[in-house]
């Protein structure tokens, strides 16, 4: 029943004949391990193009969906993170395949007359290999990427004579942006693959039209391909696989960063690292050498390689092409090594990528808290995010004077006895106050010290009366600091708060009566003849916004200001910014809940 | 007068032929890739930089830089059109601005671009692997470094120039503005991208 059907479809397709040439080559000296290369990377092929094929319907290439779309197969999809990380570790296995193919290639001299083409071809397939490995790297858009294809696409703009036009074709205008990564995707999902498809046709036609160059002397008598070497390079693609799959579980999927931030410098932008040893080769070539390192000698190198079987005819030739790709390999390694090791040792570049981890890790997060991303994509959830932007404010504006917890806010510890204001990390917290209140603190560095406040009424009022208390007026004190404190509603503070419902009505009382802060200070009633800052809604939202806006306004310090810039009525900072600084001093910014 | 016989005859037609194939061959393949080859080139008929080049923005006050020349770093934003998206208030750029003691220009401002391949430079208190200690900008990805009036510091430094100077002015009495422009990278003259 089944034979007639397969006589039919022989008889209109002749595919017994080609099963049979595909299948029953020979392979002189019987199948060997060291034949298994082109088989894994055919493999590693059909793996991307399954993977791709179906990231492709998932992917949406604009400046402001594709990271978006990239964190949704990440993060949301069914197996999205199983598949992109199949994809972007094959993508690495097929680099190194690469090379041990090269490498078997050559030490057997399989590249030699009459087989130049197949050498020529598969160098090819090399390069649009690496041109795939390059503008996948763009497509998640996220500052990894976008920072090192800058680099890639500026050096592309040195090309002599063509430079400019070039890089302007490449990133489709001026800056990167949607054109970028609508042009980067046509190459990295239709053109390369397509040129791919075609060149690897050829190359297997080749290679099956002058044979499997056997490597001498033979172990074995002659055996067809089918089932023995079959078998060989069946069990080779499994540990390709399986190296790949150790990667996607170990990392879960791949990594994604931050999104592109063009006003958002990287400091840890660095490529693959396949491309570190050229990474590293350019930083040797100093000013308008760099054309020697970023293109002169790298295509003289792949020039050499088109041109090894010329070479190769001679004996000597073709041991010199084994030591020149040999040496120009242990090169590459050093230079990566020398890479990664002055990484290693470089502060700012493990501070750069710890940054980049956590706010990678903050937006995925706020994306998730908002329930879903604006239309103007990602970044504009960073841009509200005062956990954000407020170190960066405070670095920018603040940290020349102030301290946050001994640091500019990013984390860098500067010197306390340098500070002409206040530690404001806690600002308005009870801890915090507690300092102020302090005889012991409230003229050290991270109160009034380095203030013009220093020898003042506040502080001689903290030093003279509120020393050496009584138990009594000790609890009396705490109940001032738990009601001025409440006036801030802190996140933090909220339980608290709440459960000292009565003590804060009582610390109301005695802040207007036994220890009289009102002499000076205005609470809750108007005060004409107030002197220092309003207790009003101290630390409040409102109060931070107010006083960040102008503290030299009557309400606050008046005339008596020190050097603090009234940021808003100058126009210093926008009110968007006063906004998020202060809502930063406060802690008030969205958490994963089990950090509350 | 010769007559042509019959093989001369079908030679020459089928030379026509072929010609003719070749002809139509080329011109049927010559349009569309005439048409795709067009339209890729596109952004070579377009300014560089979405509008933004040569543009004037206020950046900062007087008053935001430090007196000492601590130099300080700010976005610049400005309306920015990308292919057929308009965003108002965008980032296009940054710069590092420089308190000077020069009252005709009180103010000096560099593209924080590196012009050995684009990455943003940062302030640095001490420029690493720079005698004597000075404080200055460096560039996190080749490691090229510059001194504060904007000179290469390190004479192995991949940059081929100094960071880009900027045309700077303050306007009304406070206001510090810039006019914006990107330059080629990688070459030592200073080439403004997008004219």
């Amino acid at each position: 029943m089944i034979k007639p059907l397969f006589d039919w479809l022989d008889q209109r397709t002749g595919y017994r004949k080609l099963t049979h040439e595909a299948l029953y080559e020979n392979v002189p000296g019987g199948a060997r391990w060291r034949y298994v290369w082109g088989s894994t990377l055919t493999f590693a092929l059909i793996i991307q193009v399954i993977t791709g094929i179906v990231l492709w319907t998932a992917y949406s290439a604009s400046a402001q969906t594709s990271w978006e779309s990239v964190h949704y197969i990440q993060d949301d999809m069914f197996l999205g993170w199983f598949v992109r990380g199949l994809h972007h570790f094959t993508a690495q296995a097929m680099i190194v395949l690469l090379v041990l193919h090269l490498m078997q290639v050559l030490i057997d001299g399989a590249y030699k007359a009459p087989r130049e083409l197949n050498l020529w071809t598969g160098l090819i397939l090399l390069l649009l290999v690496l041109g795939l490995s390059l503008t996948g790297y763009l497509l998640p858009w996220d500052q990894k990427g976008y920072w090192a294809s800058r680099v890639v696409t500026n050096i592309a703009g040195i090309t002599p004579i063509i430079g400019h036009d070039l890089q302007k074709l490449t990133v489709g205008g001026g800056d990167f942006g949607t054109p970028t990564l609508t042009r980067f995707l046509a190459f990295h999902a239709g053109v390369l693959p397509g040129l791919i498809l075609v060149l690897i046709v050829g190359h297997i036609y080749l290679f099956r039209r002058h044979g499997i160059t056997p490597k001498k002397p033979y172990k074995n008598v002659d055996a067809a391909f089918w089932p023995d070497q079959v078998l060989k390079d069946a069990v080779a693609c499994l540990a390709v696989l399986a190296a790949v799959l150790f990667f996607v579980l170990r990392y879960h999927g791949a990594d994604l960063g931050a999104p592109a931030n063009p006003a958002e410098p990287f400091d840890a932008a660095r490529p693959e690292w396949y491309f570190l040893f050229l990474y590293q080769f350019l930083k040797y070539f100093p000013g308008e050498t760099e054309i020697w390192g970023a293109i002169i000698i790298p295509t003289l190198i792949v020039g050499f390689l088109f041109v090894m079987p010329f070479l190769g005819r001679w004996k000597l030739g073709h041991r010199f092409n084994i030591g020149l790709v040999c040496a120009l390999l242990a090169g590459a390694v050093l230079l990566t090594y020398l890479a990664l090791n002055e990484d290693r040792h470089n502060d700012r570049y493990q501070v750069a990528v710890e940054q980049a981890d956590q706010a990678a890790e903050r937006v995925r997060f706020l994306a998730q808290a908002n329930g879903g991303i604006p239309p103007d994509g990602a970044l504009a959830l960073l841009a509200n995010d005062p956990l954000t932007q407020g170190p960066k404010l405070f670095a920018a504006n603040c940290a020349s004077c102030h301290r946050y917890g001994g640091t500019d806010g990013m984390g860098v510890k500067l010197d306390d006895a340098k500070a002409t204001a206040s530690d404001l990390k806690g600002f308005a917290s009870r801890t915090w106050l507690a300092g102020l209140l302090n005889p012991a603190t409230v003229a050290g560095t991270h109160y009034f010290g380095g203030t013009k406040f220093k020898d003042d009424k506040m502080v001689g009022f903290v030093q003279d009366t509120l020393k050496n208390l009584s138990a009594d007026k000790k609890a009396q004190v705490d109940k001032i600091i738990a009601a001025v404190s409440a006036e801030a509603h802190l996140p933090a503070q909220q339980a608290a708060d709440q459960a000292d419902a009565a003590k804060i009505a009582e610390g109301r009382q005695l802040l207007r009566t036994e220890i009289s802060c009102v002499d000076c200070h205005q609470f809750q009633q108007p005060d004409a003849g107030a002197t220092a800052p309003d207790l009003t809604g101290y630390g409040s939202r409102d109060w931070l916004v107010s006083f960040l806006d102008d503290p030299a306004h009557p309400r606050f310090y008046g005339k008596d200001n020190d050097r603090m810039p009234s940021f808003g009525k100058t126009d210093r900072l926008s009110a968007h910014d006063i906004g998020l600084l202060a809502d930063w001093l406060r802690g008030d910014w969205a958490t994963p809940k089990a950090e509350k | 007068m010769h007559k042509p016989s019959e093989p001369e005859k079908t030679e020459r037609r089928d030379f026509l032929k072929t010609a003719c194939c070749v002809a139509l061959g080329g011109a049927l393949a010559a349009v569309p890739t005439a048409a795709g080859v067009g339209m890729y080139l596109d952004p070579l008929l377009r300014g560089s930089s979405g509008g933004t080049a040569g543009l004037k923005v206020r950046v900062t006050t007087l008053d935001s830089l430090p007196a000492d020349g601590t130099p300080r770093q700010f976005k610049v934003l400005a309306s920015h059109v990308d292919a057929w998206t308009k965003s108002p208030d965008t980032a296009i750029g940054a710069v590092v601005m420089v308190r000077t003691s020069d009252a005709q220009k009180p103010v000096k401002a560099y593209n924080v671009a590196c012009p050995h391949a684009g990455c943003f430079v940062e302030y640095v208190e001490k420029i690493p692997d720079f005698t004597p200690d000075t404080p200055g900008y460096f560039c996190p990805c080749h490691n090229s470094s510059f001194k504060l009036d904007g000179q290469i510091a390190r004479a192995g430094s991949p940059a081929p120039r100094g960071l880009d100077e900027l045309d700077c002015f303050v306007q009304n009495g406070n206001e510090v503005w810039v006019t914006y422009q990107n330059f080629q990278a990688g070459t030592a003259e200073k080439v403004p991208l997008g004219a």
